[in-house]
Formats: C-alpha cells, structure tokens, sequence
C-alpha cells in the first residue's frame, strides 16, 4: 500500500499507462530514420538501416525498463550516476580512443561508448534532484548557486577538454535550462551571459585549430568551398536544390553521388530535405515538435518538483539536438557533430535519447507519487 | 505557509516552464523560416548548383580526317591504336598484376614503375596506361589470360599512320601533342593525347583535318566518377584533304633519290598541280606518332644530310646554268642579243681586269643561242648577261618565280636570292660589281632558287609563259559532300615574246636529243615522250688559279661537301608539254651525270602512268584531266 492509500503500481498497470502517444512520435521519427538510412546505402537495408533497426528495439527495451522503475529510486540514484559520468569522462580522457583528433569513445569491447552522451541525462538527473528540495530562498544563497554551478562546470570542462565543444555547449545549455526551471533570479542569467560574452575572445585563445576553421568557416562557407567550407556549401545546396516537394525516394542527386559527406549520420536531415523537400522537412518537424510538446504536457501534469525538472531538462536535451542539427545543417551555427535524433546513424546517441525517454515515461507513469526532499517516500 | 510557498515556487516553474517553451517554439519557427529560405526562395539557384555539381560536360575528339593523293590513296590515316589500361582499385593487387602482365607483353622496367607511381597519384578508378601501340599477337595473349588479369582492360584508341612512310614525309608531315603555346582556347586542344599537325600538310590544314568536337553530359558522383551518360552529340569528323600529289610517282621519285641528299619536284605545266615533292633522306613519320627516343631524334636533327629539313622547298641553291634560260630571254627581250647572234668561245673571256672560265677549258668555238644552251658554253652567256645588265636579268627572274615565296603556305618554304643592286647595297653594303653581272648570268654568285622555284620555272618556259602557280592541295572535302576538286585556276600571261621561247625551247631539246647536248646520255627514246631539259653544275667554292693550271680536278676526287650541286630541270613531252621536273642533287657532282639520269627516270614514270591508265580506259574512253 501506498501512504497515499493506492495499491501499489503493478508492471501492467504501469505500462498501461505509459504515454503510448510518445511512443508512437518516437516509431514514427525511427521510421523515417530508417527509410533515409536505407536510402544513403542507395537503396540498401545494409549497412546503416538493419543495425539501426536493432538498436531501436534495444533502445526501446531499455526505455520501458527505465519507465517502470519508480522514479524515487531514480531520484536516490541520481547523483551516483551523475557520479559514474564523471569516472567514464575521466576514464576517457585517460584510456579513450582518439577519433576524429578527440578523444571521446571508450572501447568496451562490443561496443563504443562516448560518455559524454549519456552524461547529458546523468547532468539532468543530478540537477533535477538538486533543485527538487531547494526552497525559493535556497536558491539565492550564494552557495546553493556555487554548488550548482560546480556540477554543472565539472562536465562541461571535461568534454571540452577532449575536446568536443558541441558537447560541452548542449551540456551547458541543459545546466541554463535547470537553471531557470529552478528558479534561479533572473538577472543571474544576464550577468552569466554578459560574462560569457566576455570571456569569448579567452576561450578563443584556447580553441583547437580546427574548431577555430569550424566557426570561421560557419562565418564564411564560400571563403573555402572545395576545401572545410564544402561540407556546408553542399548541404546547403542539397536542400535547396530539394525545393518544395523533393526530387523523390533515392533519387537525391547530391547524397547518392556522395557530394553530400557524413549523410547517414549528421546530415542525413539534408538528405531528408532534398529528396522529400520542404514537406517531408516540415513533416518531421512537426512529429518532433509533438514529441516536445507532449514532454511539456508531461512536466506539467507532475506533480513533483522532480518529475517535472526531469521531464523538461530530458525534453529540452532533446530540443536540443534537434535544433542543434538541423541549424547546422542549414547554415544557422557552426558544425559541431551533433546528431538528428532517432534518426541519424550511431548507437550511442540512440541508446541516451532512449534512456532519456524512459525518464520521461517514468515521470509520466509516476507523476502522481509522493516525493520527499531526498527521494524517500513522503511522510507527511 | 508551506502549502503558500509550494504554490509560489509552483507558480514560478509554470512561468519558467513558459519562457523555456516559448524560446524553444521560436528557435524552431526560425529554423522554419531558415527552410522556407532556402527550400522555396532560393530553390532555383540550388538547384542549378546541383545540376552543376552533377552533370559534367566531356568532349568526344572528333577523328581526324585523312590525307589523300590525287586518286585517293590514303596518305595519312587513323590508325587503331591498341593500348592497355589498369584500373588500380580493381586489381587485387597491382605490383603482382604487372609481374603477370610482364610475362605477356614487353614492357621496361622504368615504365612499371611509371605506372605505379601514376597509380598512386591518381585516384583509384581512373585508368592508367600501361602500355601503347601492342601488336594484334600481344592483344590476343593479354586477352586470352584475361580472367587472371583483374582490372586489365585493353582500350582502342586511334594513332596516325603513314603508310609512305618516308617517301611522302616532309609533305605531308606528322601530327604531335598540343604544346603551350598552341592552346588557343579551343577545348578540343585540351583534351589528354590529342594531337596537332606539326608539320606539312597536316599542319596546313590541321583546322581542317581537325574536325568539330562533340560532347557528352555526363552524371559524376563528388568524386568525378561517371554513373551515367546523360546525353552525346556528335561532332563533325574531320574533313578529307585530298593532295594533288601522286603518291606512287612520289614513291618512285624517292626510290631514284635513294642515298643522296637530293630533292625532286614535278608539276603540271598548265594546272600547277604538284605531283611528286620529293626531298631526300626522309624521315619515318609514323616514329612521331609511336613517340620516340632522345637518342632518334638527335640523330635526325644533327644529321649532316638533315632529314627533317624539305629541301624541295626549303633548300636554297645556286641555279648554275639551268638559269640560262632566264639570261636568255631576258637578253633577247632586251635586245642585247638576236637569235643568230655569235660569240667564239675560247674558253674564258677577260672582263674588267678578270678572267671568266668556261667549263670547257678549251673552248666550245662560235656558239649562237641554240648550241650555247645546248651545250652550256658560259662565255656565250657572260656576254649576253653583260650586254643585258642585271636590272633586267633580275626582273626576268622574277617574272620566272625566283626571288619570292610561292604560296605554298608551308612554313619552311624560301624565298631565295635574286640579286640586284639594292639587294646587294641592303644586305652586302657594297655597290654592285660589273661582274657580278656576268656571274649571275651563268647562275652563280648571290643567286639562290629552291627546287620547287626552279620547277615553277621550267613549267613556264613549257607552257609558253602563262604565270602557273604550284598548288599542293586539290580539294578539302568535307565528310558526307563529295565536291569536285576545286577548278585549275586561270594564271595569267607572263608577256614573254612567244618566238624568243621557242627559240630557248629549241635549245633546251636540243641538250637532251642531239648528241652534242650535254644531257643527250639522258635522253627518253620512248616516241612521243621525249623531254627536253637543261643541266646545272653549281660550284659551291671558288676555283682557284692553281687548280686550274693543274688542271681541274674530277668531282669524284673532291671530298663529298666541296662537290658542287648537280642539277637539272626538264619537261616533257616536247611536242605537248604537260610536266615539268626539277632535280637537285647535293655535292652530286656534274648535273649531266647526278641529275639528269634521275629526272630523265622520273618524266618516264610519270608519262608511263599516263599511258597505262589511257590503256586501261580502252581506246575511246576520255582521259581524264590531271
């Protein structure tokens, strides 16, 4: 028995009531990742669109099993996670695999892991507990903010470290994000931005050259168009040349005689846009615009501080790759590797939004339970 | 309180909450708007960047048009030009293919390593060539073996081929890969492997010969591989250039010059159509198309007998006395001499305080105008040449062809030399000597002619003194029209006294049928084929006083550059003529000897072919012109 009075949630019970809304956008944003993966091996379910297949069902067994677990448990656990993210991005920086010139996968053996990604959870998971038992006033104690904003640098600094600025942006983008859930004052946020500013021209001085090419050539695509400059002068004219209706299911010029780089992972939104156009680009807009809706709805309808910073830092990191990738896509920000999610190629992307959705499902399923200021059940 | 607080701070995550939602619904209504900019507004010119990014555009070389003779013998040809290629990204392993391929066809081990340096550069699908030019029995082996060979693809390019080889070479020249400074925008010229006529008639009508490119539109991927062809048009081939050579009588022309430093020319007499242009040694130009060595080309262009050069008309050379007919008419038009007038002939004769020689040391005795070109007694000639004056023996040259290029638009051809005073102020800065007068009237001093010159000049003594033009090319045919040649074209008269030009004529079938002419040893007995001509023997150093005490050595004994210039130019048949023939032979001796045997054979040959294709015709058929 629930303190409240309820029985206790049985398996079924808890799965009847999933949000199976979420997991239809979720199938239907797969789907339309696994036809563009089919169609970047011209017409071939190898090698991109079968692997992906299977890790969308793994995905979706492990978000019904994080869904299922109470999200008490989830919130006792939460900064042990957060704690182990920390270990697997120093594990990184001491054991990782360089790839691309960074270092950010560690080789398990059957699979890759790039810790950063699931990180991005494990930081909302830390915050969200974080804020769940602080009170108006804590939060404008100077040392309540220090903390904060310690456990959101540690990681930040560590993936930047690696280096991975993209990353390390999104995370503190989620940090900003908690931030003003939990209510920190306003004009903190204008000072940190200020201060942000500031500091540009410092963290310039710290950039790797080829994050310094990225961002003069994000300000300038045409300075270099067969050289760092192509990969953005191609997307741009793979969508373009899309124009409104698309030049049809494998029939993408640009992507299948390879002028279009990396369209399985992060491009294929370009690949997308131009063999459906814009109404194919605006079709899967709106199934991921749903899909953010739906966590609002979710967060909304929590009835614990938790649940709800849960469901919307785990619903703005997923914004967040949206936004991210598709604006770099297009020309808008920088090139900075952050893939489409459920649609692009990469398991370990995959299996963080997953684990992310399974949180959410969590808060949806538990939205009603009793939460004390430390995860326990409430005593009133 | 608690419960108040619970709803502030629930009050403040829903306006958060907001702010947070509504940021991200505008970012998101951005990206729309960044879409619609480049899906909808700016489609057309992506669009058009795409098509650019995809299709390319290739050009198809149009083969080059042949080169014919006046009856359609193939002078210049394409030829199939077997080669092989390696495409590296389909062979297993490259270095082990070559060993494989070494062990069929010949190929050196500097260009195995050639071609893997070039599969390295290159990206892997785009072939290599391994080798050109394979015979058809290498063909058939590297095919026969061709499952153990991946990647080994045997491709047919075109090549020109000479099948005269030598004979016809400095005519019709060779064709060569486009330098630097033959690029003039045309992207035809561009293209890897095409070639240019360097040289002769390719090079005269390389526009023509050359043909109109087509193109292709090909689908590439970003790595410049063709997926697809998307459309071809044709070019236009190149046009047919049809000589007005005759290519066997060439042959046998070159086959005569055999071993000498010689040149050869024979031209219609009424229409200028050139129809042997021989010049000898020749060279292989079907070497230029193989490509060859350092060491071949060193020895062609340091030869001392220089093959590569067209002597015929090129080569620049004192007339000697085939001149004299120039003095005579010039002499007779001025009315320095009449035809009965005399001169005695005693062997030499003084003249300003020098002595002027006669070849024949003893002297011929009174000579008039018939006997003296008969039998080429210079004394005769001194005099007239000094009665006449330069002013109008150069003026008679000229009339004649000498002195000036004729228009053949091959850019080796020469001028040569007619002396007069200004010429000699302007390029010797002394006043003309008296008797350089006399010297140029027994063709020697300054005077230079090219064989071809002294071709055109017997064909307008022959002719009666119409201003024939020689002309290499008949007709450029374009592929497809079959247009007449084009017409003779009508030369004007040179106003030369008819009766003075018989009476030279006279004189010149007088050296080669009476017996004192000094060309009767070289006479053609066939009936109604006999030729009339006149020889040369052009000194090449002075003579010396001593020399000529001792008595003036025989040619034989002289080393081969201090023997004078054999020549000897002719026409047949007396009775009609229809061709004239100029032989030059270099150092060849005495022109009686060296060079009218050679002219004497080819007016057989060229009469001969006449006669068997009249026969072949059946005795009412129409000859053909030409």
């Amino acid at each position: 028995m629930l303190s409240d009075g309820r029985p206790e949630a049985t398996l079924a019970y808890k799965l009847l009531h999933a949000s199976w809304s979420l997991v239809f956008l979720q199938a239907a944003i797969a789907c339309v990742g696994f036809a563009m993966l089919y169609s970047a091996a011209n017409g071939s379910w190898e090698p991109w669109a079968q692997t992906q297949m299977y890790r969308f069902a793994a995905g979706f067994a492990i978000m019904l099993g994080v869904a299922v677990v109470d999200i008490r448990t989830w919130m006792r656990h939460a900064y042990t996670l957060y704690g182990l993210g920390i270990v697997l991005l120093l594990v990184v920086e001491l054991y990782g695999v360089v790839g691309m010139g960074a270092q950010r996968w560690i080789d398990l053996g059957v699979i890759t892991l790039q810790p950063s990604e699931p990180m991005k959870i494990f930081l909302i998971l830390a915050l969200a507990r974080y804020f769940h038992g602080a009170a108006l006033e804590d939060v404008r104690q100077p040392l309540f903010l220090l903390v904060a904003t310690l456990i959101v640098a540690v990681p930040v600094l560590l993936v930047v470290k690696q280096p991975d600025l993209g990353t390390g942006a999104i995370l503190a983008m989620i940090g900003a994000a908690l931030f003003l859930l939990g209510g920190v004052p306003g004009w903190l946020f204008f000072a940190g931005g200020g201060l942000g500013l500031a500091s540009l021209p410092v963290i310039w001085q710290f950039l790797h050259p080829y994050q310094k090419e990225r961002v003069m050539i994000f300000l300038n695509p045409q300075s270099e168009p067969l050289g760092s400059g192509y990969h953005i002068t191609q997307s741009k004219i793979a969508l373009g040349s899309g124009g409104v209706f698309g030049k049809g299911f494998l029939e993408g010029s640009q992507s299948h005689l390879n002028f279009l780089p990396e369209k399985q992972t992060d491009f294929i939104f370009t690949m997308l846009a131009e063999e459906f156009g814009l109404v194919g680009a605006l079709g899967l807009f709106f199934l991921y615009a749903l899909v953010i809706v739906l966590g609002f709805v979710i967060a909304f309808r929590c009835r614990h501080q938790f649940g709800r910073l849960l469901a919307l830092g785990v619903t703005t990191n997923f914004f967040l790759y949206t936004f991210i990738n598709i604006a770099m896509v297009t020309g808008v920000v920088p090139v900075v590797g952050v893939p489409l999610p459920l649609v692009s190629y990469g398991g370990t992307a995959m299996l963080t939004i997953m684990f992310g959705f399974g949180l959410l499902m969590s808060a949806h399923i538990h939205r009603d339970v009793p939460v004390s200021r430390h995860g326990a059940v409430a005593e009133d | 309180m608690i419960f108040r607080r619970e709803n502030d701070a629930s009050r403040l995550f829903s306006r958060r909450a907001a702010v947070l939602g509504g940021g991200q619904a505008l970012l998101l209504t951005a990206l729309v708007g960044r879409l619609y900019q480049l899906q909808v507004l700016e489609a057309d010119r992506y669009a058009t960047l795409a098509d650019e990014n995809r299709i390319n555009i290739r050009l198809i070389a149009p083969p080059r048009g042949p080169i014919v003779d006046r009856f359609g013998r193939p002078l210049a040809v394409n030829r199939e030009n077997y080669r092989i290629l390696v495409v590296p990204e389909q062979t297993t392993d490259l270095e082990a293919t070559l060993d494989r391929l070494v062990r069929l066809i010949r190929l050196p081990a500097y260009e195995q390593r050639r071609v893997l340096r070039e599969a390295r550069r290159k990206r892997s699908f785009v072939p290599v060539k391994v080798r050109e030019n394979l015979t058809w029995e290498e063909v058939a082996r590297v095919e026969v073996n061709a499952p153990s060979l991946p990647g080994v693809r045997i491709d047919v390019g075109q090549r020109r081929y000479y099948p005269y080889g030598s004979d016809l070479a400095h005519l019709v020249g060779y064709v060569g890969p486009v330098t630097e400074a033959e690029m003039t925008g045309d992207p035809l010229l561009e293209l890897p492997g095409f070639r240019v006529g360097k040289a002769g008639m390719e090079r005269v009508h390389d526009k023509a010969l050359r043909g109109e490119g087509g193109t292709r539109q090909v689908e590439v991927n970003a790595v410049g591989r063709v997926i697809q062809e998307l459309s071809r048009e044709p070019g236009r081939p190149g046009a047919r250039v049809m000589l007005t050579v005759d290519a066997a009588l060439q042959a046998r022309a070159a086959d005569k010059l055999q071993g000498e430093s010689a040149a050869a020319v024979v031209m219609d007499v009424h229409s200028g159509e050139v129809l042997t242009l021989a010049s000898s040694p020749g060279f292989d130009p079907n070497a230029f198309s193989h490509g060859m060595s350092e060491t071949e080309w060193q020895q062609l262009v340091n030869n001392e007998r220089a093959p590569l050069n067209n002597k015929a008309i090129a080569g620049r050379y004192a007339p000697g006395s085939t001149f004299k007919m120039v003095t005579a008419l010039a002499a007779l038009e001025t009315g320095a001499i009449t035809p009965e007038t005399t001169v005695f002939c005693k062997g030499h004769m003084e003249f300003g305080g020098q002595r002027f020689h006669c070849w024949k040391a003893g002297g011929h005795g009174r000579m008039n105008l018939k006997s003296a070109i008969q039998q080429s007694c210079d004394v005769f000639f001194y005099k007239a040449a000094k009665r006449t004056g330069i002013d109008a023996i150069a003026a008679m040259a000229e009339r004649f062809g000498m002195g000036h290029k004729l228009g053949l638009a091959l850019p080796s051809e020469a001028a040569g030399v007619v002396p007069t005073r200004d010429w000699k102020r302007a390029n010797q800065g002394t006043a003309w000597q008296r008797g350089e007068t006399l010297v140029t009237g027994i063709g020697q001093g300054y005077l230079l002619v090219t064989p071809l010159q002294l071709a055109v000049m017997t064909a307008r003594l022959a002719n009666g003194g119409v201003a024939v033009e020689p002309r290499l090319t008949r007709a450029v045919l374009d592929p497809g029209t079959e247009k007449a040649p084009d017409p003779a074209a009508d030369f004007p008269d040179m106003a030369v006294d008819r009766a003075s030009l018989a009476r030279v004529q006279a004189g010149m079938d007088a050296v080669t049928n009476t017996p004192h002419g000094t060309a009767y040893g070289a006479r053609i007995r066939a009936e109604g084929e006999h030729m009339a001509g006149k020889t040369g023997t052009a000194q090449v150093r002075r003579i010396t006083m001593q020399e000529r005490r001792e008595g003036v050595r025989e040619y034989d004994e002289l080393p081969w550059e201090k023997r004078p210039h054999a020549l000897f130019v002719a026409y047949a048949p007396v009775a009609a003529p229809r061709y004239a023939c100029s032989v030059v032979v270099e150092h060849g001796g005495s022109g009686s000897q060296a060079a009218a045997p050679i002219a004497r054979d080819i007016l057989r040959a060229t009469q001969e072919r006449d006669r068997e294709r009249d026969q072949a015709r059946g005795p009412d058929g129409t000859r053909r012109r030409g």
